[in-house]
């Protein structure tokens, strides 16, 4: 069966004062219907970036969309005008936002906030939507939602607002949500109860979901496969016991072993493994391997020659010369 | 909502009784009063202008005649011009209207240019009609009032002679063709003092909009679909307007300054006129009389910015 949304190639550039920067440099990814899919890796890797290109939601100028297609039933999104991709967005492929306390505009009622996209795309009466909001309201578990529906953003605390948030994007019923770090911004406690809400929406509403975040326990816990991203490029994906089982390339290693280990703090007395360096500015980014000047394992064929996506394992595919038979080289 | 308005009223006492005083001092210190020039004229016996300043109190100490002046303004006596010899609320109803008019229509006429061509600059940046745009805003509050004022007169008047230059309160005429009148010659002066406004007010605008334009939650709004036009008026306008309002509230002293001297260019009877002439001719009353209402609009203006403020952002409540 085809997949629900393919990403073939996708490079998204942005012209800057520097130069041009490759913020997502031929990126390939696929989610099947129903899935999760958790993207990973850490702060400016493209990952958003990746995810804002879907919907076109990036700033254009200065961005672009330089090559690419993103496939989403059957149709390529690259070519579609602002106007067409609105059919689309909040309809069949719905957004949820990293900031909670800034992705509501302030001086609109959540309900209005709610109801706008119910109008836009279905057929319902001013009155239908204000019922559908309350119902939206009092799936994501807000408290008195006939009265909080006329409430602004600001009479919220941050996780209700994620929620109104999530109810937003559920309201046309898509069939794909995209979360870009839906938990990032919120405590510990909360971030695990809107993790478990949007685990429990999906299996609600069959939706498939595209989660992007930098932390390997909310991807250990929700997601079914994981694509690594590093500097604009995929460097990894398998499914997610694979992932954490066998992960194969350096950067996903480090990704796993800078998770911190109550167990193993308190017993062993383990210094919390971190990457050294940090990502590079993606402006006439060097040849070969873009990890390699951070990674341990760097060999001279690395800053020669980019190494390519190829399978390890079934399903499981990685982006590195380690281990590459063809190249003679040891892991 | 009401209580606000009122609790805001009753602020706005101490601050018009501070103002006047101000007012009155600095009057009183400048030199000349409304019987100087009795001093100097040789029909007039110098015991008889005396008597005259003792009976109206000239020659008090200022707090005596401050109280005098806020004793008679409390029961509604604005004092008497001795230059026109009427009452000086009679010579200000008379000419107010004229002054509202003029500053009003310019005020609409900018607000009219400004939101429009700074919402649409802000939606399409570094395009070429935000350049022009950009730009002839730049030139629009570079040149002053009395400049295009008179650059008006010279083209419009004097060498298209399509309108008039002098404004008159006595137009010849009933009906349709008095208020064509008024309208054609309020032409100029509402275009110079509107367009003076219009510059500063699109610039303000647009930056307003493009500091919006790309915060978190008009993404949120864009991913929606519920296309641009509705993004732009609803999430973005409607955040955009908040400083807008707070700007235009904070130039209203800048615009009756404004209006001062495109009264005095085109020669309209108003209050700024007023002003003017009285100034020129020592005729203190009128002066204190006049400055007083320019502060009570200024005062007035800011209510009404704060009330629209509270209406525009539910962040603010008015209590």
């Amino acid at each position: 069966m085809a997949p629900l949304l393919e990403i073939k190639g996708l490079k998204t550039h942005f012209s800057t004062d520097d130069g041009i920067l490759q913020a997502v440099d031929g990126v390939d990814i696929s989610i099947n219907r129903g899935e999760t899919l958790c993207v990973v890796g850490e702060s400016g890797c493209g990952k958003t970036v990746t995810a804002m290109s879907i919907l076109k939601l990036i700033a254009m100028p200065p961005g672009r969309i330089a090559a690419g297609e993103i496939i989403f039933e059957g149709r390529d999104l690259v070519p579609l005008t602002s106007s067409q991709l609105d059919e689309i967005r909040a309809k069949e492929i719905g957004f949820i936002f990293q900031e909670p306390m800034t992705s509501l505009n302030p001086v609109l009622t959540i309900g209005e906030q709610i109801a706008e996209s119910l109008r836009r795309h279905e057929n319902v009466t001013r009155k239908q939507a204000l019922e559908r909001t309350i119902e939206m309201l009092k799936l994501v578990q807000i408290p008195n939602a006939e009265g909080r529906v006329h409430n602004y953003p600001h009479q919220f605390s941050g996780g209700m607002r994620q929620r109104v948030i999530i109810a937003m994007a559920l309201a046309c019923k898509p069939k794909l949500i995209i979360a870009d770090e839906p938990t990032t911004a919120l405590d510990v406690t909360i971030q695990a109860q809107i993790l478990d809400l949007l685990q429990d929406m999906k299996e609600r509403f069959g939706m498939a979901v595209m989660l992007i975040t930098h932390a390997m326990g909310v991807v250990a816990e929700t997601a079914q496969r994981v694509v690594v991203m590093y500097a604009g490029k995929v460097v990894e994906e398998a499914p997610v016991d694979d992932l954490f089982g066998n992960p194969g390339h350096p950067y996903t290693q480090g990704l796993i072993r800078s998770i911190p280990r109550i167990d193993l703090a308190s017993e062993h007395k383990v210094r919390l493994e971190a990457i050294g360096g940090s990502v590079p500015i993606l402006i006439n980014p060097p040849v070969g391997c873009r990890f390699a000047p951070r990674c341990r394992h760097a060999m001279s064929v690395c800053t020669e020659r980019e190494p390519l996506l190829r399978e390890i394992a079934p399903g499981h595919r990685m982006a590195c010369h380690l281990g590459d038979t063809q190249l003679g080289g040891a892991a | 909502m009401s209580q606000y308005v009122l609790r805001r009223l009753l602020i706005a006492i101490p601050s018009l009784l501070g103002i006047s005083l101000v007012l009155f001092v600095v009057l009183a210190l400048a030199p000349g009063d409304p019987f100087s020039e009795l001093a100097t004229n040789p029909n007039v016996p110098p015991e008889v202008a005396l008597a005259l300043r003792a009976k109206f109190g000239l020659d008090d100490p200022i707090y005596l005649r401050y109280l005098h002046w806020l004793n008679a303004m409390l029961h509604g006596d604005w004092g008497f011009s001795f230059v026109s010899r009427m009452n000086v609320d009679t010579l200000i109803l008379q000419r107010l209207p004229t002054t509202l008019y003029v500053i009003g229509s310019a005020q609409i006429l900018a607000l009219l240019i400004a939101i429009p061509v700074g919402v649409y600059a802000a939606t399409k940046p570094y395009s070429l009609f935000d350049q022009v745009a950009n730009t002839l805003a730049f030139v629009g509050f570079s040149l002053p009032t009395f400049f295009t004022g008179i650059l008006f007169i010279l083209i419009f008047s004097v060498t298209l002679d399509w309108l008039p230059f002098v404004y008159t309160t006595d137009i010849k005429g009933t009906g349709i063709h008095w208020l064509a009148e008024t309208i054609r010659q309020a032409i100029m002066p509402v275009a110079v003092l509107g367009l003076f406004q219009a510059a500063s007010m699109t610039r303000f605008v647009r930056s307003a909009m493009l500091d919006v334009i790309r915060l978190d939650y008009v993404t949120t709004a864009r991913a929606k679909g519920i296309g641009q036009r509705r993004v732009i008026i609803k999430h973005v306008m409607r955040n955009a307007m908040i400083p807008v309002v707070t700007l235009i509230a904070l130039q209203i002293p800048a615009v009756f300054g404004g209006a001062i001297v495109t009264e005095q260019i085109f020669r309209i009877p108003g209050i700024g006129s007023l002003l003017i002439s009285s100034i020129l001719s020592n005729d203190t009353p009128v002066v204190m009389a006049v400055t007083f209402v320019f502060a009570c609009l200024v005062v007035l203006f800011n209510l009404i910015a704060d009330v629209l403020y509270g209406w525009l952002d539910p962040r603010i409540s008015l209590r």
